[in-house]
């Protein structure tokens, strides 16, 4: 566990006192309780399901309270939800606490510019489209309530400077917090509506498909990537190479990428390119890449083949595109003796060039079981000293700059759990 | 081929009955039908092509629905009747789908037949009744239940029809399919069908603006389906290529991972699996080999089947090592894993890919009579080796002509072509 620093529990309070404040003239508005415990127990309900299963909030209902309640009813809304939902972490009582009062203060906030623009009239009449200013308004302050309190529990609790803790947070948030204030808009007219809030559930519905379908995606894409590191952790081991080549390499074809202007697209694509450029290595028997000493002719043309084999399993995955040449041809050299095809100059897919380099730079700098890693300036000078024979010096002009300006600080995030895959693709058979 | 033709027939039926009725009355309230069929087109420009997806074009079917479910606009009653309806989405229908027929792209045929009849359906139980009063007793909350009833019954219908369809072009067992597109019906058919009611709910109470300010949150729906749809196809070509990592190392022929897991689907699908069940085999049978990767010596020419027992359980759990590797759903690890148990032990999939297995090793290299005598010995094996409803369903899988194919996971060519086949689209040397 880890302790909260009293400045944090002095903000939760603070923002506590602010929301029991807002709540103080409850007794004095006119306030349609059933609606409000309707609304309470379906943003109740609606907080279980989703963060329990996708983590997260859910604004609609919250965003259709403001819509439709008075400012302090409205600030009630998030509270039931808040604590009922179970808290996963410790300490329990401040993350309720806290998670009651933010939204709470975003919702009364929300409600307040909507009462002031006359946006209760507007949806009563249904009187579109102005009742999109005061609901666009009232999503606006919302938006920017939440965003300054969360700004501000970074700073308090982590002590992150507070201008890093605010930055980008309010333009991530805006569009969707937008798109779910219309479905809080057509919630608050349909429930003001003759057909009333059964019409209104129905909103929710979309809106919840919606949620989990980006849940579904996000997870898909996970397991896709995790699929893609545990190839290349394979890849890595059985190599027997020092760990992380693979993504050293994609490391560096990016700064090259990004040097030469290429767009966000390419640089992905040459990212994959370096991180799968050996992945032909699983077809190449793992005695003869581990072998210690000169490999005969035969045992060299055979290694000599995982550029085809790499193409071979990866030409199936469209979304790789050009990297796929580049795994073909890295070993290619600019007079045309390298391997598989001997192509020369020009005709080397450029993205296969930029591979190569990278490839070669980070041979030099890491440490291999027949060398020592070499420093990075002796390294690009021995690059420079190949370009136009062997690399291609557009590619290496590039490398130098970038590392002139950035430095060389690979990091490798593939090292967990490697140790199963070295039981399985390193040929160690348990006997 | 009859089926097809029937529900084909029909939708061209109705569609040419709309299509006269209206040219004879003349449209009515032309600014909603202009709406409307703006947003249908819109919908179906955005359709993407996946011809397994249960609801290819949300937004579209959203908006045809509500079309045909709309009685008033801002509250005044609206005039349209049933064959208006179907001529508006058929239409709009239409233009939206010219870019893909143009691309040469998808099936459209079908998907049209499924709209009309659809669409049809809802409008002719709706809007006659509408127009002669019934409903008028039906105030507030009430018109809402209805609509919802109303759009479950059309749910149900799009679902049979869908079923049918499928059946008649795949030849897969009817009572599965429908099963699948039932259960398509509380996902992402649910909130088609609840967009549908707001849609017309909506516009009843506000009139055409409610269009534009619910539709943006469902275009987002439609990305985000269709973002989940491209990762979900990229995902399973990386698990394919990892698969041919076998094949590769000379481990197993070639293309053998690739029919295991094209004619265990098939068998899956003839033995009523679900989608989410049937992704769990495929994935299984595309790496059931790859424990084979860990081995120094391998197996001659690949073939499992014929190892003593401990030999082919000890490949598997070194396989399942592999699949929790990568990070795949544990259930397909556990089905690699147990790929070599007795089946009673086994969960379904593992079962299937079992049998195909051995099905597929010992009838590759047999000649013309190899296919029923490699069926003949699974059946004769040491009762407990292979599961005898399997290996039934795979003999009625194989009796069918050519089915199975075509639903091959991916482009059946192995490495019959040669290594240095340039990838399409790439010029890969001068």
């Amino acid at each position: 566990m880890e302790a909260v620093p009293a400045r944090a529990r002095g903000f939760v309070a603070a923002v506590a006192v602010l929301v029991l404040l807002c709540l103080l003239p409850l007794p004095t508005v006119r306030t349609p309780w059933w609606a409000l415990a309707l609304l309470c127990a379906l943003y109740a309900g609606c907080e279980y399901v989703v963060r329990r299963r996708f983590g997260g909030t859910f604004h609609p209902v919250l965003l259709a309270a403001a819509f439709l309640l008075p400012p302090p009813a409205a600030a009630l809304v998030p509270l039931p939800a808040a604590l009922l939902c179970p808290v996963e972490q410790r300490p329990a009582l401040l993350r309720r606490v806290w998670r009651a009062a933010q939204p709470a203060l975003a919702v009364w906030g929300a409600a307040t510019v909507h009462w002031t623009l006359g946006g209760r009239d507007a949806v009563v009449t249904s009187d579109f489209p102005y009742a999109l200013l005061p609901a666009g308004a009232a999503v606006l302050a919302f938006c920017l309530i939440l965003t300054a309190l969360d700004g501000g529990i970074l700073a308090v609790a982590e002590r992150v400077p507070l201008r890093r803790a605010w930055r980008g947070l309010l333009s991530h948030s805006l569009a969707p917090v937008a798109v779910q204030g219309l479905a809080g808009l057509m919630m608050a007219v349909l429930w003001r509506s003759p057909y009333g809030p059964v019409a209104a559930l129905l909103v929710l519905l979309p809106m919840y498909v919606s949620w989990w379908v980006f849940a579904q995606y996000h997870r898909e894409r996970a397991a896709h990537q995790a699929t893609i590191r545990a190839l290349v952790q394979a890849v890595d081991i059985k190599d027997g190479y020092t760990r992380g080549h693979s993504e050293r390499v994609g490391q560096a074809s990016v700064l090259i990428a990004r040097e030469l202007g290429m767009d966000d697209e390419r640089i992905e694509v040459l990212r994959f390119a370096g991180i799968l450029h050996d992945v032909g290595k699983l077809g190449v028997p793992t005695r003869l890449l581990r072998k210690e000493g000169p490999l005969t002719p035969e045992e060299r043309r055979v290694i000599e083949l995982h550029p085809e084999y790499g193409h071979e399993m990866v030409r199936g995955i469209s979304f790789l595109g050009e990297a796929r040449a580049a795994i073909l041809h890295h070993h290619e050299r600019l007079d045309g003796s390298g391997y598989p095809y001997g192509l020369a100059g020009e005709r080397i897919p450029e993205a296969a060039r930029v591979v190569a380099v990278a490839d070669a730079f980070d041979a030099m700098t890491s440490t291999r079981s027949y060398s020592r890693a070499r420093p990075v300036e002796t390294a690009l000078a021995e690059l420079e000293r190949c370009a136009g024979a062997q690399f291609d010096p557009r590619m290496v002009g590039a490398l130098v700059r970038a590392l002139r300006r950035h430095g060389w600080h690979p990091a490798v995030t593939a090292d967990e759990a490697h140790a199963p895959v070295r039981a399985v693709a390193g040929g160690g058979t348990p006997r | 081929m009859t089926g097809l033709r029937l529900i084909h027939g029909a939708a061209a039926l109705t569609a040419a009955g709309s299509l006269a009725v209206t040219l004879g009355t003349g449209l009515t309230d032309r600014g909603i039908a202009l709406a409307f069929g703006v947003l249908i087109a819109v919908g179906e420009l955005n359709r993407w092509s996946d011809s397994q997806a249960r609801q290819a074009a949300p937004l579209a079917a959203a908006g045809s629905l509500a079309y045909a479910l709309l009685g008033a606009d801002a509250g005044r009653p609206t005039a349209h009747r049933a064959a208006q309806v179907v001529t508006v989405v058929l239409v709009a229908a239409v233009l939206g789908a010219v870019p893909h027929i143009w691309c040469g792209r998808t099936p459209t045929l079908d998907h049209l037949a499924r709209r009309v009849l659809t669409v049809g359906f809802a409008a002719v139980c709706f809007q006659p009744l509408y127009d002669q009063g019934l409903f008028t007793s039906w105030a507030g909350p009430g018109y809402a239940l209805l609509l919802i009833a109303l759009l479950t019954l059309t749910g149900l219908c799009d679902a049979v029809l869908a079923a049918a369809l499928a059946h008649a072009r795949t030849r897969w067992p009817f009572g599965p399919l429908l099963r699948e597109q039932l259960r398509g019906l509380l996902g992402i058919g649910s909130a088609v069908g609840a967009t549908g009611a707001v849609m017309a709910l909506a516009v009843a109470v506000v009139g055409l603006w409610a269009l534009p300010v619910f539709c943006l949150p469902l275009l987002l729906t439609q990305l985000s389906v269709r973002r989940y749809a491209a990762v979900r196809a990229t995902y399973r070509q990386t698990i394919a290529s990892l698969a041919r990592a076998t094949e590769i190392a000379g481990c197993t022929p070639a293309g053998h991972a690739r029919r295991v897991a094209a004619l265990g689907l098939a068998v899956g699908r003839d033995l009523g699996m679900a989608e989410g069940e049937l992704t769990v085999l495929e994935y299984a049978a595309l790496m059931h080999d790859i424990g084979q990767l860990s081995l120094v010596d391998p197996v001659p020419a690949g073939a499992t089947a014929g190892l003593p027992p401990e030999e082919q359980r000890r490949i598997a759990l070194l396989g399942g090592a592999v699949v929790r590797q990568t990070g795949v759903d544990a259930a397909v690890a556990v089905v690699v894993e147990r790929q070599a148990d007795p089946c009673r032990d086994q969960p379904l999939a593992a079962r299937i890919v079992r049998a195909v297995n051995a099905y597929e090793e010992k009838s590759r290299d047999a000649g013309p009579e190899g296919p029923l005598r490699a069926l003949e010995e699974l059946r004769l094996a040491a009762a407990g080796d292979y599961a005898p409803e399997v290996v039934e369903s795979l003999g009625r899988v194989l009796a069918r002509p050519r089915g199975w194919r075509e639903i091959a996971p991916a482009r059946d060519d192995g490495r019959r072509t040669a290594l240095s086949d340039p990838v399409r689209g790439w010029v890969t040397h001068g």
